[in-house]
C-alpha cells in the first residue's frame, strides 16, 4: 500500500455519502417533463391462446392516452427480443430461438407474459383502464418441470420447438469416460436439483422512455447493468431506432445479480412508445410484477457419476443436466447451462476425463438467465456434492480426498478437460487456511457438546472454483456469443489537475466509484477527493459491455490501466520539455515525473495544466490530458477457494442454524479488502439463502408461481446468518495487468454445497435444496428409524 | 389501490354510524392496506379509528390487563405495567411481524381481522380472554369462529380485549420463515381455572388442545404431553409445512411453552 486511498487500502465507499443520506438517483426517482405512466396487463394463465382482445371499454377509460397490444407492436415492425449467444446441439443443429414478442401476439406461454400495455396520464389510470380490458383466453395444460417437458406427450410450449428442446449440447470426451469408468474400483452417483431462484434485487425494474422529436433521439432510462449493449441490441435486433439516435442511461441501480443484464420487453416497449406518443412514458414494477417477469436462476435437474480408482483419485466425471430455460429465451439464457457451466466440472481437481450432455428445455414459467454466478454456482454445486458422497462412499476424510485430487499449486497452465486453462492457483492452502479458520480439529469437541444439548452438529466443506472475466473476445465468439467481451475506459484529467474516469462498466452495488478512483489515485498520484467515475450513460462513456460475471475490475480496471499507460507516456513528453530533458530519461511514479539520477521533478497536476494551457509546450505533441483505451483480456479468470460451514440441527423441528462459517478465497491482488469482503458477505448469504430458505415453486397443474410474494418466498435475513470468518490469499493473475481474479459472485458459488454437506454430515442423510424444516425433519426422522 | 372515501371519526358511536355494507374499519392497517395496494379490496369507505381519544390506553387492575383496540403491538410490547402482569402476552407482542408491522399493527385489528396464523388469537383463547364491543362483551372461546370469520356483528367494533393474569403462561411460536406469520402457535396457561393450551397457525383458526389441557391438569409438565399430539386431519398444509409436520410441531411448541411457563 502506498497511501490511504491507494491499492490495498479499505478506503470507505465514496458513493456511500449518497447513498446514505437518501441522495441516490434510481430510476423511479427520475421523472421526465410530461411523461405518462405505462402499465402491463399481464397473463393470468400459464399457457393460454389469446382468442380476442377488447380494448374499446379501456381507450374510452379516464387518462388514457395509449393502448398497445402485441399485434401493435407487430404491425409497427418492432423485432422481437433476442437471445445472443449460439449453441450448437450435439447433431450440429442451431438452438430452437422460438419467437419473444416483446407483447404475446396469440399466445401467452407463462402467468406474468405481457398482453397489453396501457400509456394514461397517471398511473392509476393506467391500472384501472388495464382492468377493462377484456382478453378471452383458451387455456391449455402447461408444463413448469424441466424433466418432465422432457417426457414424451409434455405439452409443446412453443409449436416449432419439438419436444421442447432448445438444444441438447454436450462437451468433453465421451470414449475417455466411458473408458474411465470402465477401469474404475468405485463409481458414485448423484441426483439433484439446483432449486430456481428470483433474483429479488432491491430495486425493481424500471423504465422512461423520452423522445427528442427535434433531433429524432429516443433517451431511455432503464435498470441495465450494461447500457451499451441494451442500445445495441434495441437497435440492431429490436429496431427501436439506429445508435446514433438512441441514448441509454443507467443511473443508480439498485442491484442486479445479473438479472439487470438482459433486455426485457418493458424498456423495449417504453422506448417505443415514447417515439409513437412524442411524450415520455414511464414504469416501474411493482415487486409482484418483479416476481413473475424478471429472469430467474438456476433450476438444473442433474445425475451425475464421478470413477475413481481403489485410492480415491478421480478418474472421471459425467454429468447430464435438464436445464429449464423458461418459455422463451432471455437475452444470454443459452450460456449459462452449457459454456458457463460444464466447462467447470473439473472444479479443482485433476480429474482427466469429463463429459457432460445438457439438455436446455422450454416450460411455462419465467424465463431463466444468469443469476449471481451464471453455471458456475451449478457446477460447483454439482462437484463439491458428489465429492462428498465418494468421500463418504469410501469412508475418506472429504478434507483427504479433495487433497488427493487437487491441482497442484506447480501446475500451471493447467488444462482441463473442459476446455478451461487455469491460469494460477494455490487449492491446498486455500483449504489448509479455511480449515484453520474454523478450527476444525475442535469439531468433535463442538458436536459431542451439541450431542449434550439434543442437537445435531455437522461440518461441510465446499472447494469451489469459478471463471471471471469472460474473455478473450475471439474465444467467446468461438463459443457463440453474439458480442465482444473487452471494456472500455477513459481518463481526462482537467486542467486543474482533477480526474474524471469513465467506464464501459456499471455499478450497482459493486462499489466501482470507489475503486477505480483508487487506482488513479495508486498510480496516478491524485487525491482521491479529485477522482470522479462516470458510468452508465451511453451519451458520456465510450462504449462498453458492462458489469456481470466477476469482470468489472479485472476487465474494466486493466482497461482504466491501459489509460493510465498512456496518460503517463504523454505526460512524460510533456514533464521532459517542461523539465528540459529528454523523454527517455523520465521516470514516473505515482504520479510524480522525475529526471532520473537528478532531483528535478514535476507533479501530474502540473503536466495536466501544461496540456491544456500549452504556452510551453512541445511542438509535435496534441494538447489536452485525456486518453481512451480499450482492453480485451487473454483469459477468464480463476478465483478459487474453500468454504467451511458447520450447522447445528434441531431434530425435534428440523431447524437449521448456520453457526459458522469459514472462507479462505483467493482473488488474486485485492485493491479495495472491505469491499471484497462485502463482496463476500452479500454472496455468501445468497448462498446460505438458496441452500436453506428460498425456492421459486411454480404448481406443476396451474402454472401459477406458488411463491410470488414475500409472504412465501423467504430471503436470508441478518438473523439466518452467522458471523462470517474471512481470509483471502494471492495468487496473482497472471492474464491482467492488476493481478486480480473478481470476487463478486464467489460466496453464492461456493455457499450451497458447503451448507448442504453440512447438513448431510449433521443428520447423515442427502437433501435437496432449500433444507427447509420440514425437509430436514423429516430426513432426520428417517435417518434416525434408519439406525434403530 | 383503488379510490375510496376517508372517514375519522372522533368516537366509537360515530365510527359504528358509519359503517356501511361495504365500507372498512381501519386500524393499523398492515393487513388491510397491503390487500388494497394490490387491488384485492375495494372497500367503498375507510373508518379510520386512530382518532378515537382513548381507544389504545392500556392498563392493569390487579387481576386483569385490558388493551384498548387501536394500542399497537409494540406499546403492549414495550408496556411494563403488561410485562409485570402477563410476561408471556408482552413477549407475543414482541414478536409479531417485524418493527414496521409492531409500530403500526394493532390488537383490535389483529383480533377482528382473526388470521388463521396470527398470534394473538392464541393469546385471547389461552388466557380466556373476553372481547369488548360496542354493544358487548365475548369469551374469546366464542370468538373466533373461522378462517378470517369471528362472531362480530356487521355493526360491530372491537374496542378493547380484558385478559385475566394467569399464574404462569408461555408462548412459544414457529414462524414461517418468510412472513414470520405463526406456522405454528401455542400458547399456554396455568390459570385459576385450570390449564389452557390454545394453538394458532396449524388450523383454519385457533384452537384449544383439551387432550394437552387435561394432561397439564393432571400435571403441569412437558413430559406430561409425551405421545399426545392433535389429529392432523383438518391442520393446514401449505408450501412451507404439511398438516402431519404441523401436529408434530404442536406437540414440539407445547412442550417448550410448558418448560418456558416453569413446568
Amino acid at each position: 500500500m502506498t497511501s490511504e486511498t491507494g491499492v490495498g487500502a479499505s478506503v470507505k465507499r465514496k458513493e456511500d455519502k449518497r447513498f446514505l443520506t437518501g441522495k441516490g438517483r434510481y430510476l423511479d426517482d427520475i421523472n421526465r417533463p410530461g411523461q405518462a405512466y405505462g402499465a402491463f396487463l399481464r397473463s393470468p394463465h400459464a399457457f393460454a391462446k389469446i382468442k380476442s382482445i377488447d380494448t374499446a371499454a379501456a381507450s374510452a377509460a379516464p387518462g388514457v392516452v395509449a393502448i398497445y397490444t402485441g399485434a401493435d407492436v407487430a404491425a409497427d415492425g418492432v423485432g422481437g427480443l433476442i437471445c445472443g449467444w449460439a449453441i450448437t446441439s450435439k447433431d450440429g443443429e442451431p438452438h430452437k430461438a422460438p419467437a419473444h414478442p416483446a407483447i404475446a401476439v396469440d399466445t401467452v406461454r407463462h402467468v406474468g407474459d405481457q398482453v397489453a400495455f396501457v400509456i394514461a396520464d397517471t398511473l392509476a389510470q393506467a391500472k384501472d383502464a388495464a382492468e377493462l380490458i377484456e382478453v378471452d383466453y383458451e387455456e391449455m395444460t402447461p408444463v413448469v418441470d424441466g424433466a418432465a417437458a422432457v417426457a414424451a406427450g409434455a405439452p409443446q410450449v412453443h409449436d416449432d420447438v419439438p419436444g421442447n428442446l432448445c438444444y441438447d449440447w454436450e462437451l468433453g470426451d465421451q470414449a475417455a469416460v466411458d473408458a474411465a469408468f470402465a477401469s474404475a474400483a468405485h463409481v458414485t452417483t448423484l441426483d439433484i436439483y439446483n432449486n430456481r431462484l428470483v433474483p429479488n434485487a432491491m430495486e425493481p425494474r424500471a423504465a422512461i422512455g423520452d423522445y427528442d422529436s427535434g433531433n429524432d433521439e429516443i433517451l431511455l432510462y432503464t435498470t441495465s447493468q450494461n447500457p451499451h449493449v441494451a442500445r445495441l441490441v434495441l437497435s440492431a435486433f429490436v429496431g427501436i431506432a439506429p445508435e446514433h439516435k438512441l441514448r441509454v442511461i443507467a443511473p443508480d441501480v439498485g442491484g442486479g445479480f445479473g438479472s439487470k443484464i438482459f433486455i426485457y420487453a418493458e424498456e423495449t416497449i417504453c422506448a417505443w412508445a415514447a417515439k409513437k406518443l412524442d411524450r415520455a412514458v414511464k414504469w416501474t414494477a411493482e415487486r409482484s410484477e418483479s416476481f413473475l417477469s424478471d429472469a430467474h436462476g438456476r433450476d438444473h435437474h442433474t445425475t451425475a457419476e464421478l470413477a475413481m480408482d481403489a485410492n480415491g483419485k478421480f478418474l472421471g466425471l459425467r454429468v447430464n443436466t435438464i436445464a429449464n430455460m423458461g418459455a422463451y429465451l432471455s437475452t444470454f439464457a443459452t450460456s449459462v447451462p452449457s459454456y458457463l457451466y460444464a466447462t467447470l466440472l473439473a472444479g479443482q481437481y485433476t480429474t482427466p476425463a469429463i463429459y457432460a450432455n445438457v439438455k436446455a428445455v422450454f416450460t411455462n414459467t419465467a424465463p431463466v438467465d444468469a443469476y449471481r454466478g451464471a453455471g458456475r454456482p451449478e457446477a460447483t454445486y454439482v462437484v463439491e456434492r458428489i465429492v462428498e458422497r465418494a468421500a463418504r462412499d469410501l469412508g475418506i476424510s472429504p478434507v483427504e480426498l479433495r487433497k488427493r485430487n487437487f491441482i497442484a499449486p506447480d501446475a500451471y497452465p493447467y488444462e482441463t478437460p473442459v476446455i478451461m486453462t487455469y491460469d494460477s492457483g494455490n487449492y491446498p492452502l486455500n483449504l489448509d487456511t479455511a480449515l484453520k479458520l474454523i478450527d476444525y480439529d475442535g469439531f468433535a469437541a463442538r458436536r459431542a457438546e451439541s450431542e449434550s444439548r439434543g442437537k445435531k452438529r455437522g461440518i461441510g466443506l465446499s472447494s469451489f472454483i469459478e471463471a471471471c472475466g469472460i474473455a478473450p473476445s475471439a474465444a467467446v465468439g468461438s463459443l457463440g456469443a453474439g458480442v465482444g467481451l473487452w471494456e472500455s475506459a477513459q481518463v481526462r484529467f482537467n486542467p486543474t489537475g482533477g480526474v474524471t474516469v469513465f467506464t464501459g462498466s456499471h455499478s450497482h452495488g459493486q462499489g466501482h466509484e470507489t475503486t477505480f478512483a483508487q487506482l488513479i489515485s495508486e498510480h496516478l498520484g491524485v487525491p482521491i477527493e479529485n477522482v470522479e467515475v462516470s458510468h452508465g450513460d451511453t451519451g458520456k462513456v465510450p462504449f462498453g459491455m458492462g458489469t456481470y460475471g466477476s469482470r468489472s475490475l479485472a476487465v474494466g480496471g486493466s482497461a482504466i490501466m491501459r489509460a493510465v499507460d498512456k496518460i503517463v507516456e504523454k505526460g512524460k513528453k510533456v514533464a521532459a520539455h517542461l523539465m528540459e530533458a529528454s523523454a527517455e530519461d523520465i521516470e514516473h511514479a505515482n504520479g510524480v515525473f522525475k529526471v532520473a539520477g537528478t532531483d528535478k521533478q514535476v507533479t501530474m497536476a502540473e503536466v495536466a495544466f501544461a496540456a491544456y494551457v500549452p504556452h510551453n509546450y512541445p511542438p509535435d505533441l496534441e494538447p489536452g490530458m485525456d486518453e481512451t483505451a480499450f482492453y480485451d483480456p487473454t483469459n477468464f479468470t480463476f478465483p478459487a477457494g474453500t468454504h467451511i460451514a458447520e450447522v447445528e440441527v434441531d431434530p425435534d423441528t428440523g431447524a437449521v442454524e448456520v453457526v459458522d462459517w469459514a472462507a479462505s478465497d483467493d482473488f488474486g491482488n485485492v485493491i479495495n479488502p472491505m469491499i471484497v469482503e462485502g463482496q463476500i458477505h452479500g454472496g455468501v448469504a445468497q448462498g446460505i439463502g438458496q441452500a436453506l430458505l428460498e425456492n421459486a415453486v411454480y404448481d406443476p397443474d396451474t402454472g401459477q408461481l406458488l411463491s410470488g410474494s414475500y409472504m412465501d418466498y423467504t430471503m436470508p435475513r441478518a438473523d439466518d446468518l452467522p458471523s462470517f470468518k474471512i481470509e483471502t490469499t494471492n495468487t496473482p493473475c497472471p492474464g491482467n495487468p492488476l493481478g486480480v481474479k473478481g470476487c463478486g459472485e464467489a460466496g453464492a458459488i461456493a455457499a450451497p454445497a458447503a451448507l448442504m454437506n453440512a447438513i448431510t454430515d449433521a443428520i447423515g442423510v442427502e437433501i435437496d435444496m432449500p433444507a427447509t424444516r420440514e425437509k430436514v425433519w423429516r430426513a432426520a426422522q428417517s435417518a434416525q428409524q434408519a439406525a434403530e | 389501490m383503488y379510490e375510496f372515501n376517508y372517514h375519522r371519526p372522533g368516537s366509537v358511536d360515530e365510527a359504528v354510524g358509519l359503517i356501511s355494507e361495504d365500507a372498512k374499519i381501519l386500524a393499523g392497517g398492515q393487513s388491510l392496506l397491503p390487500t388494497m395496494k394490490l387491488r384485492l379490496a375495494q372497500p367503498s369507505d375507510m373508518i379510520d379509528l386512530a382518532g378515537i381519544p382513548g381507544l389504545s390506553d392500556i392498563s392493569v387492575d390487579g387481576s386483569t390487563v385490558t388493551i384498548g383496540a387501536t394500542a399497537t403491538h409494540a406499546s403492549v410490547a414495550a408496556s411494563s405495567a403488561v410485562a409485570g402482569a402477563i410476561p408471556a402476552l408482552a413477549k407475543l407482542a414482541s414478536g409479531i411481524g417485524d418493527a414496521q408491522v409492531r409500530n403500526m399493527g394493532t390488537m383490535g385489528g389483529s383480533v377482528a381481522n382473526a388470521d388463521p396464523a396470527a398470534d394473538y388469537p392464541a393469546a385471547l383463547v389461552g388466557l380466556g380472554a373476553t372481547v369488548h364491543t360496542n354493544s358487548r362483551t365475548v369469551a374469546a372461546d366464542d370468538f373466533f369462529t373461522g378462517i378470517f370469520e369471528t362472531d362480530l356483528a356487521e355493526n360491530e367494533i372491537v374496542t378493547k380485549v380484558s385478559f385475566p393474569v394467569p399464574q404462569a403462561a408461555a408462548y412459544v411460536k414457529f414462524a414461517n420463515p418468510a412472513s414470520r406469520y405463526a406456522i405454528v402457535g401455542v400458547f399456554v396457561a396455568k390459570t385459576a381455572d385450570g390449564v389452557r393450551v390454545a394453538v394458532t397457525g396449524a388450523g383454519g383458526s385457533v384452537f384449544r388442545a383439551s387432550d394437552m389441557e387435561a394432561a397439564l391438569n393432571g400435571n403441569f409438565s412437558a413430559s406430561s404431553l409425551d405421545g399426545i399430539a392433535v389429529a392432523s386431519d383438518d391442520l393446514n398444509s401449505d408450501l412451507h409445512a404439511s398438516a402431519d409436520y404441523r401436529a408434530h410441531l404442536v406437540s414440539v411448541m407445547a412442550k417448550r411453552a410448558v418448560q418456558a411457563a416453569g413446568g
